[in-house]
Parts: structure tokens; sequence; C-alpha cells
């Protein structure tokens, strides 16, 4: 009888482990569909699920009119590049705080999260003059400081959170068999954190590269990146909702793919000492 | 020798000179829309008569509007034209960001710009950005639904004809509402609508002392006019649709009227996306009984060159191009009277080819029917209809356009929103010194 009901309920959770998750990706299943469409089957209602004339001339319109492939690029560097940029100096400072915490730590961890608190657009006028000056207006190296920047609260955060799973005289034995501080951190605690640090690193990619606020204001030719592509294709005065789909579906596709991939090892980094 | 050497020299000067050339190269910001699109696709044949390239940065008009106004009043440099509309080119224009679009050749005929678009994109005179289109407000109607509520659209309605015809129009079984309007908030969206509106029943922004008016009684009456109409024949809802969700009801045939940018008449009578295509009337925009101001607005995208960019000459050489008669022609060539960018010249009116288009002359008789110097019944201190051409302007009408559209979803009232837009308003001029 017990079997049952755990059976019974083990169905019932993934019913609605299926429906929650199908929830969350109709969204994108939407927008996936309606790049498929013509601009009149996009508007029509009752909207069209899957009874319609399939096309891909959204696709060859966004093809020839827009280069996708130097956006692409430029999401990747910089996407890339300010991930790689925050985990060097992430990595250091959660280590601190979790093997060297002082009184202060908790406050500092706190502070350096409600810096995510303060509105982008704030501190938009700053942040331009500081890149006029600097001349890094409409470069990659401009923005992939400026998203490291925006994201190492939350990286640092979860190092500090997976730092603090890892048993401290770990590293006092190290320490005690003559590793420097270099070598415990490279060689000690980065292995032990693999998964946490994977986690990290794809979760930040993932917010680096959907980052609209930044790289469409600090951008214009050269650094723009795919945010700055799928907003070429809104508009208020017109309705290309088929053609913005396919641009968000070429823009998102990437990130996609590296998500379907890789979900085992983020799944297992963001719950990561979950369970005590 | 020393001839071979100079030879040499001055060839090699020569091929510098010629890549420098073909390297010139002009950045614009551009808003996405059909116009836009298509100019960017003959940018081939500017760079193949010029050696200029052309690099394009489009953005949807809100974002557009953010960015290109951090870059001018920083000095970014980002941009060597700038796509501008009305609201911005006199202010930008009076503080002397802009360059003034003077010395323009005498192929170009500067004269031959429509007097409304010129007059909305100079500041004291001087022009600041060449009108590549320009649009009015108009009514669209179905001509099958009017003929069937056996009534016969004017072509100069009053509100209270357009009330009449739209609750005869108006068939919920057969979701057809009699009349679709913009409701959304934003200062460009239903803020814009509104605004016109109120105009047409006398009411204006600002006295001569630039008080608000939202306390007097023309406003109240507009604005319970609009929302009574809207909610005997409006799409249900109607507090969250603009000009797209308008424009995605009328093509299903799922409004008898709709009055909005001229710009939706090549959509609306396009076969490919509209379904009641060849069943579209057109109509200048209502007033109200014994008001001589009628709902219609005026806007122009234009281009500007941003002071201080290394690249004048070369943007004005593109600008030229890109707003003459020559570049309409090469449109019309292609691509057939219809999709000419409209709106912005003399003579396109006066083209025997264009007037069979069907909107045309009820296009031009709009944009003609609208004045920026003198947008109300009552006097203003302010030039601009659907907007007051103040820096300010955009903020406050945004947060009245919240107001307004929390009525029409039924949140507030009438006379709670007209309090409060008075209320801010006035907090929010006098905090900017007038």
């Amino acid at each position: 009888m017990a079997r049952a009901v755990t059976t019974r309920r083990k169905s019932f959770n993934t019913a609605l482990a299926w429906a929650v998750g199908l929830l969350i990706f109709f969204p994108i299943l939407w927008t996936i569909l309606t790049s498929f469409k013509t601009e009149a089957q996009a508007i029509a209602s009752p909207p069209l699920f899957l009874n319609f004339n399939w096309t891909l001339e959204n696709y060859a319109i966004v093809q020839e009119r827009s280069d996708y492939m130097r956006f692409l690029w430029n999401s990747v560097i910089i996407a890339g590049g300010s991930t790689l940029l925050g985990v060097i100096v992430a990595v250091p400072a959660a280590w601190a705080m979790a093997f060297v915490p002082s009184k202060r730590t908790k406050d500092i961890l706190l502070w350096m999260l409600s810096t995510k608190m303060l509105p982008a657009v704030g501190v938009l006028y700053p942040i331009y003059l500081l890149f006029i000056r600097l001349g890094l207006l409409d470069t990659r190296g401009g923005l992939v400081v400026v998203l490291m920047l925006i994201n190492l609260p939350i990286i640092v955060w979860m190092l500090y959170t997976y730092f603090r799973e890892i048993p401290g005289e770990i590293l006092e034995a190290a320490r005690m068999d003559g590793a420097t501080l270099k070598e415990e951190i490279l060689h000690i605690l980065t292995p032990m954190a693999v998964p946490g640090i994977a986690s990290t690193v794809l979760l930040n990619f993932i917010l680096a590269w959907n980052e609209a606020f930044w790289t469409l204001n600090l951008t214009a030719v050269d650094a723009a990146p795919l945010t700055a592509f799928i907003a070429s294709y809104s508009s208020p005065e017109g309705l290309f909702f088929a053609k913005l789909s396919a641009a968000s579906t070429m823009a998102i596709a990437p990130i996609l793919i590296l998500g379907w991939f890789s979900q085992k090892q983020l799944v297992r980094g963001l719950t990561f000492g979950a369970v005590k | 020798m020393y001839l071979k050497n100079a030879l040499r020299a001055a060839t090699a000067l020569t091929f510098v000179a010629t890549a420098a050339a073909h390297a010139q190269s002009i950045t614009i910001a551009t808003v996405n829309n059909g116009d836009m699109i298509r100019m960017q696709g003959y940018t081939d044949k500017f760079t193949e008569a010029t050696g200029i390239d052309v690099e394009w940065v489009t953005l949807e008009e809100n974002v557009l509007r953010q960015r290109v106004t951090t870059d001018i009043t920083t000095k970014g440099g980002q941009f060597d034209i700038m796509t501008i509309g009305m609201y911005e080119t006199p202010i930008w224009g009076a503080n002397d960001w802009l360059v003034p679009l003077d010395g323009m050749s005498a192929e170009y005929d500067v004269g031959d710009l429509l007097p409304a678009m010129a007059g909305g994109l100079s500041h004291e005179g001087t022009l600041y950005a060449a009108p590549f289109y320009g649009e009015s407000s108009m009514i669209m109607y179905r001509t099958d639904l009017m003929e069937k509520a056996g009534l016969e659209m004017p072509e100069a309605p009053t509100w209270q004809f357009i009330r009449e015809a739209a609750a005869a129009m108006t068939d919920r079984d057969n979701d057809i509402n009699g009349i679709c309007l913009r409701g959304k908030a934003g200062w460009g969206e239903g803020g814009a609508f509104i605004t016109v509106t109120g105009n047409s029943f006398g009411a204006r922004w600002f006295d001569e002392n630039w008080k608000p008016q939202f306390d007097q009684p023309e406003w109240k009456e507009a604005l319970t006019f609009f929302v009574d109409m809207m909610g005997e024949s409006g799409p249900a809802g109607y507090a969250t649709n603009g000009f797209n969700e308008n424009l995605s009801l009328f093509q299903q045939g799922k409004c008898g009227m709709w009055i909005d940018a001229t710009v939706a008449a090549s959509f609306v009578t396009n076969p490919n996306d509209s379904t009641v295509a060849d069943k579209v009337g057109f109509a200048l925009a209502p007033n109200s009984e014994g008001v001589d101001k009628r709902a219609n607005w005026l806007w122009a995208w234009a281009l500007a060159i941003p002071a201080g960019t290394q690249q004048e000459d070369a943007a004005k050489q593109f600008i030229e191009w890109a707003t003459s008669k020559d570049y309409i022609e090469l449109v019309a060539e292609n691509e057939g009277w219809a999709n000419v960018p409209p709106g912005a010249r003399t003579s396109l009116y006066e083209n025997d080819n264009y007037k069979d288009i069907p909107f045309a002359q009820m296009t031009l008789k709009s944009i003609l029917a609208a004045d920026p110097q003198n947008c109300c019944a009552q006097p203003t201190p302010y030039t601009g209809i659907q907007f007051v051409a103040i820096p300010e302007f955009a903020g406050i009408a945004t947060q009245v356009s919240q107001e307004f559209s929390a009525v029409y979803a039924g949140q507030q009232t009438v006379d709670e929103a007209l309090a409060k837009a008075q209320a801010f308003t006035a907090e929010e001029m006098e905090a900017a010194g007038y």
C-alpha cells in the first residue's frame, strides 16, 4: 500500500514538474513557432499553434538584413570575457571570505549584493562619460569590464556559498604540507569546487549573454552583441513579430544549446551543499 | 631617377588618398520601420556614387530615443547622423546640439519640403533635421460596415458622429468593435492620442503662463467622452492597446474604425497582411462640434547631424541623398509608388502617379490640417500638437498618460485622474522653473 502511494506521488510530482517546465518553456516555444509563420499568421486570432504554413522566409530576411555572425561573436567575447574575468577576481575574494572571515565579512557580502539594487539607469551618465574619456565606447573590452562588475556580487556570493561547504581542515593540511597560497587555491580548493565554479560560470555567462541595458547603451557598430541584434527588429509602429521572433530564436539558440548540454553540471552545482 | 621616385611617391599618395576616400564611413542611428529598412537596402547606391560607407545602428523607437539622447548630451560622438522626431529637433537645435542644415544644394530644393514639416523641424527659422517621412493621423474605417450601418462617413466628421457610427458598427457577437483607439500608457502612445483628442475638444496642456489646464472643463469633457465611447464600442482591454495592437485588430477585421497614424494606411490596404484591404475608407480626424481644431497630429522622422561629428560633409551628403526627390523616384521605380516615403515633399502630392494611391490625398489633407505653431483652440505658450516642445514634457506626459490609462482600465475615475495630472504637472513645472 505504502509502495502504491509512493508511486502515485512520484507520478504526480513528475507530472507537476513537466507542467511547470512546459509553462516556463512556453514563451520560448511560442517564439520559435512564430518565427516560422508569416507576419499575418503571427497575429492571427485565434492563434495558430502548429496548423500553419511553415516558412523559413523570416530567417532568410534576417540573414540578409543583419550580419548575425558579427553580433554572435561579440556576444561570445563579451559574455565569455566578463565571466572569466569575474571568476578570476571572485575566487580569491570568496576564498578570503569563506576561510579567513572577519567580523565584517557578512556586512561586506550584503553590501556587495546591495549594489545590485541600484537601477542601472541611475549610473548611465557617469559610466557613459567615463567611457568617452577612456575611449571605451563601442568596445568589447569596455563591456567586458562593465558586465564583470555588474555580475561580480553574484559570482562572489555563489563561490562563497560553495567554498563554505569545503572543510577548512583540508586546506590547513595542504598548508602544513608546504603549499603556498596560490597552490592552495589553484590545486586544492579549485578542483574540489569545480561543480560550484562550473555552475557559477554558466549562470553568469547566461546573465551576461542576456544583459540588455549596458550592451544597448554602450555599443553602436563594432561591439554590438545579440541583444542589439534583437532590438533592431522590434518596432512600435509596424507588425514585424515573425521577423522579431526569428531574430530572437537565432539570438537564444547558442545559449539554449549550451544550457542543454551542461544542464547536469548546472543542476549539480546549483544544488551543491543544498542538503546537509 | 628623381622623376621615377617622384612618380612612385605620387602613385603611392594616390593609392593612400583613394583608400582613405573609400575608408570614409558614417554611422547612422535609426528606427526599425518599413521605410527606414527600405532605405538601408538602397544604401549601396549611395556608397557607389560617393565612396562613403554607411554603418547602420537600428533600434526600437524608445531605445533609440534614450541612446541618441545620452550620446548627444554627453557629446559621445557615436553617430554621424541621428534619426529624430519633431519633439527633439527644436529643443536640440535651440541648444546648438545639431548642425544647421543650411547650404543644401539647389537640386535638393529645400522649398519643396512640406511647410508643416520644415516648420516643425526648425528652430527660429533654421532647419535642423531633414524629414525622411512625415505623418499625421486620420480615420481609417470599414466601408462595408459603414454601409451596413446605414451611415455615410463625411470627409470631416465630428466626434459625435464617430460615436454614433461606432455604436452602430459594434457587433459584439461577431467580435467587431465599432472603434479602436490607443489607450496604452506612454507619451508617444496613448498620451499622444488623448492629447490630440483634448485639442479637438478645446483643451490645452498649458495656458499662456505655463499653468496646467487639467482642471478645466474641456479636459473633463474630452476624457469623459473618450472613456464613455470606448466603453460602448471599443475593444476589451483597450487600456493596453497601442499602435501595433490596434493595427492587428483592424487587419483582422475586428474594428469598424481606427484613428491613428496615416502611415498605417499602407499596412491596412496591403492584401498580404490585411483581411480587409479592399474595404478601407479614409477621413479626416474628428473634432467636437463647435471646435475648429481636429484630433490629428503631426510627426516626422527626420535625419539630423549631431554637432561635433567628424564627418559633417559626408553626413550632409547622405541626408541630401536620402531625403531627395531622386530617392523617392528610386523607391517608386523599384517598389511602386505606394511604398515611397510619404509626407515630406510637396512635389510628391503633385505627382500624377502618386495621386492614384487611395490614401495619398487624405494623408496630405491631414498633414495640412495640422499646425504645430497653433495646436489648440485657446492660446498656448508652446509649439507641438501631440506634444509640448519642452524637455520636461516626455517625463510629465508619461506619468499623466499612466493616470489616464488607469481610468481606461477602470482603476480610477476621470475626476481622480485629472486631479492627479493637474497636481503632478504643476509640481514638475514649478520644479523646472516655469
